[in-house]
């Protein structure tokens, strides 16, 4: 029987992984390092397992385009209008200085005027997916250096529109003679480059007006429908129809979902949509980089060694020292600039499709391609040792440690440190107390209507399944202090506290409560604190009856407080005889009848004297 | 003159066992220009709201104080009461004039015999020296401390003596309202 080829692809990628990433990371050198070199091994080069790199790059691509899509989340609008200068800033001069010097260095070498004018655009960009990661790894996201080069990513990711425009511009003319045809053809070669300018400009702008508009809605009818694996299928179909869309127009499908994703990140499905996308795009992106690794051509590295190496040791040295010049220009000191730097200092992938499009418009020949594509492949490969190099450089020369934490998201919890779990009667109003006292809770709740009515009202509130764990990952509870379960079905919420105590067992736990049962299984889970949700408002419309029947207002306060108390009393022993397996139902009405008498026989006393203080 | 304005601020945990506590306040609530506040009535669970306190205080010329003696003091609520409203920048201290030339006057029902409250007697001290904390803080916040009205032997008293008590009450409280004030006040080196 033929198992399909994708079958034996599939075993082919996942063996390479679980092999070579697990002992790249126990050498130090980091997981892309191991899914490069798995890639190489496996290529059509080395053990020839897989023999088309090039679709597989393609399809792999989503990993990165997942990737900014989670990032965007992460990211608030307003942070990414504060970075515009860096962006439009730091980011242009970094490629218009990249560019020139590449191209004039290229020209020095070759006096090919194409080929230096390709080589100096398409090298100036930086891999996305490899700085993210590192920068991520790292938890350096919120440092200049980790700001500065996503400013610069973003710029790199604008900059495409131009220089896939200017790519066909450059195609030579036939022989000599300017020939009717080839004018028209020139012609309409503007005319399409005019059209390739427009093009992505109005789907962006569909893109943000869509995302505005329509996703609230979408989201809440399939929320609604409570089946959770479409809400998965939801997700998926945003992030890759953006993709496929940018993709048509020819612009950076990245671009396109890093923008989706800043759009949704103050959305109530915000964490949702990352619990749903984030197991994709990990296994994606590591699919990416195997990909990467499996088109390293290595007949140039063979044929001309000498120029490889120069060339990829000059274009990352040139990189690194422009992009170092730069980071100094804008103020940021050494240790930052070096760190900026070196996260750069490679070439993009997206090289590859710019040189792709060169050698279809005849820019660019067979052989020059190849050479080229193989030193941006280099570039790549030797970034994890690059960073590797600067780690030590840094610790050495600058005393600075790298700290590998968990992924750290900008905003995924609050500064409290507190969760909410359930915004119906009761949480709304634990949430707003501790707003008055200056402490902001992240507020989860499980109900799209809801959800919506609350939010028009300005209140701030998540859409998610907290009995989901990985929902209460993506809401910060590794770094919470206090969880509040104020979720009205006892089965839910007893889940909920059941999922925090075992894998955040540091995190304070209080519960509304709904009944008697409720209550007992969440003293068996001992949590910190728990409430009854209608006991104090049915004793407060005692007190009132009371009133109304002729008591004073003090006095009855006063039988409540004390009618609670014994309550309270009743209740542990009722729980310490459940525990012994005793039947609850006669204990619970003796221990009824004895409050009751208890309060009566005190009476005679106790409504002439309540408190048998003075007089 | 123009009338003063009376604010009894009444301090009673049960005023429905109370024997002359709660005749005594019925009385004044029958003389007009006299505002009734009922503390355990309106702050059961001892929140006091302090802007309204302060805002009656205002609003009056004369506070009487009316309370039964528990433990040589008053009920709790009232101390609560002196502690949470009469603020510093309101009632004292600096900028706190507010209630400067009001008068204060300590309405007090024992159950002790008025022997009691004698040095031979068996409580020891006498009513001026076991009002002091109270005379003195009216004092800081620069008002008119007047002589206490007292009701002794709560518990041994007839019909006649607590209606014989109120109608006293009674006219204390009309000459608060439009007599001398001066007549009342007890003078800081007094003896009694």
């Amino acid at each position: 029987m033929n198992t399909p080829d994708i079958l034996k692809d599939t075993v082919v990628f996942l063996a390479a992984a679980v092999i070579s990433v697990p002992l790249s990371k126990k050498l130090g050198l980091g997981s892309i390092l191991g899914y490069l070199l798995a890639g190489i091994c496996i290529g059509p080069w080395v053990l020839g397992f897989i023999g088309d790199p090039e679709g597989l790059l393609h399809f792999s691509e989503f990993g990165v385009v997942m990737f900014l899509f989670l990032v965007g989340l992460e990211l608030k609008p307003s942070r990414l209008w504060a970075m515009r200068s860096d962006i439009l800033g730091t980011g242009l001069a970094q490629v218009l200085f990249t560019s020139a010097a590449v191209a004039a260095a290229t020209y020095a070498f070759t006096a090919d005027w194409r080929l230096s004018a390709m080589a100096g655009m398409a090298l100036s960009l930086s891999s996305t997916a490899m700085a993210l990661q590192a920068i991520q790894e790292r938890n350096i996201l919120s440092t200049p250096a980790g700001e500065k080069s996503f400013s610069v990513l973003l710029f790199q990711d604008l900059a495409v529109i131009p220089m896939l425009a200017i790519v066909p511009l450059m195609a030579p003319l036939a022989s000599g003679t300017v020939t009717p045809e080839a004018l028209s053809a020139g012609e309409l070669g503007a005319a399409a480059s005019l059209w390739t300018f427009v093009k992505p400009v109005a789907v962006i702008a569909g893109i943000i007006a869509a995302g505005l508009v329509l996703t609230r809605p979408l989201f809440r009818i399939i929320a609604s429908s409570g089946v959770r694996e479409i809400f998965t299928a939801t997700s998926l179909l945003l992030v890759v129809g953006i993709a496929v869309l940018m993709d048509s127009v020819g612009m950076s499908m990245a671009l396109g979902t890093f923008l989706a994703g800043v759009l949704l990140s103050e959305s109530e499905y915000r964490h949702e949509l990352e619990a749903n996308i984030e197991p994709f795009k990990s296994l994606l992106l590591g699919l990416f980089f195997i990909s990467v690794g499996m088109s390293l051509d290595p007949t140039p590295i063979t044929s001309s060694p000498v120029q490889v190496t120069g060339a990829v040791a000059g274009l990352m040295l040139l990189k690194g020292v422009i992009l170092f010049g730069i980071a100094r220009f804008r103020r940021m000191d050494n240790s930052q600039s070096l760190t900026s730097a070196c996260l750069l200092a490679q070439a993009s992938e997206f090289a590859f499709v710019l040189f792709g499009m060169a050698r279809m418009n005849g820019v660019l020949d067979a052989s020059s391609v190849s050479f080229l594509n193989v030193v941006v492949t280099l570039s790549m490969l030797l970034t994890p040792l690059v960073i590797i190099a600067h780690d030590l450089v840094n610790r050495r020369l600058f005393r600075v440690v790298p700290k590998a934490g968990p992924q750290e998201s900008f905003h995924n919890l609050e500064d409290s440190g507190i969760i909410i779990a359930g915004y119906g009667r009761v949480g709304q109003i634990v949430s707003r107390f501790l707003h008055t006292c200056h402490f902001s809770a992240t507020v989860l709740d499980h109900d799209p209507t809801h959800i919506e009515m609350i939010r028009k009202f300005g209140y701030k509130v998540y859409y998610g399944d907290v009995t989901r764990l990985d929902l209460l990952e993506q809401a910060g509870m590794a770094r919470a202090r206090m969880f509040i379960c104020a979720i009205d079905d006892p089965d839910q919420a007893l889940a909920a506290v059941d999922l925090v105590q075992k894998h955040f067992p540091h995190v304070q736990i209080l519960s509304r409560c709904r009944n008697l049962s409720h209550l007992f299984g969440l003293m068996e889970r001992k949590i910190a604190f728990a409430s009854r949700e209608t006991f104090s408002s049915a004793l407060e419309i005692g007190v009132e009856a009371l009133r109304h029947l002729g008591f004073s207002h003090y006095r009855a306060v006063r039988v409540s407080q004390r009618f609670r108390r014994l309550d309270e009393i009743g209740n542990d022993s009722l729980y310490a005889a459940s525990r012994a397996d005793q039947d609850i139902s006669s204990i619970a009405r003796a221990a009824r009848t004895q409050l009751e008498e208890q309060l009566r026989s005190e009476n005679a006393v106790f409504l002439e004297h309540p408190d048998r203080g003075w007089s | 003159m123009t009338a003063r304005k009376i604010l009894l601020n009444f301090f009673h945990p049960y005023p429905t066992r109370s024997h002359i506590g709660r005749p005594l306040r019925d009385a004044a609530a029958g003389v007009p220009g006299v505002v009734v506040n009922d503390l355990y009535e309106t702050s059961p669970d001892f929140f006091i709201d302090v802007k309204a306190e302060q805002g009656r205080l205002l609003a009056a010329d004369v506070v009487i104080m009316q309370h039964p003696m528990y433990w040589y003091s008053c009920p709790s609520l009232m101390k609560e009461w002196i502690d949470v409203v009469l603020e510093h920048g309101f009632a004292y201290g600096v900028g706190g004039t507010a209630l400067a030339g009001k008068g204060w006057l300590s309405c007090l029902t024992t159950g002790g015999g008025a022997e009691a409250y004698t040095h031979e007697g068996s409580n020891r001290f006498t009513i001026r020296e076991l009002l002091a904390p109270f005379e003195q803080t009216a004092r800081l916040c620069g008002m008119r401390y007047l002589q206490p009205f007292v009701v002794h032997g709560s518990g041994r008293l007839g019909s006649a003596d607590v209606e014989r008590s109120c109608k006293q009450y009674q006219e204390l409280i009309g000459l608060l309202r439009t007599g001398s004030i001066e007549s009342l006040e007890v003078k800081p080196d007094e003896h009694t």
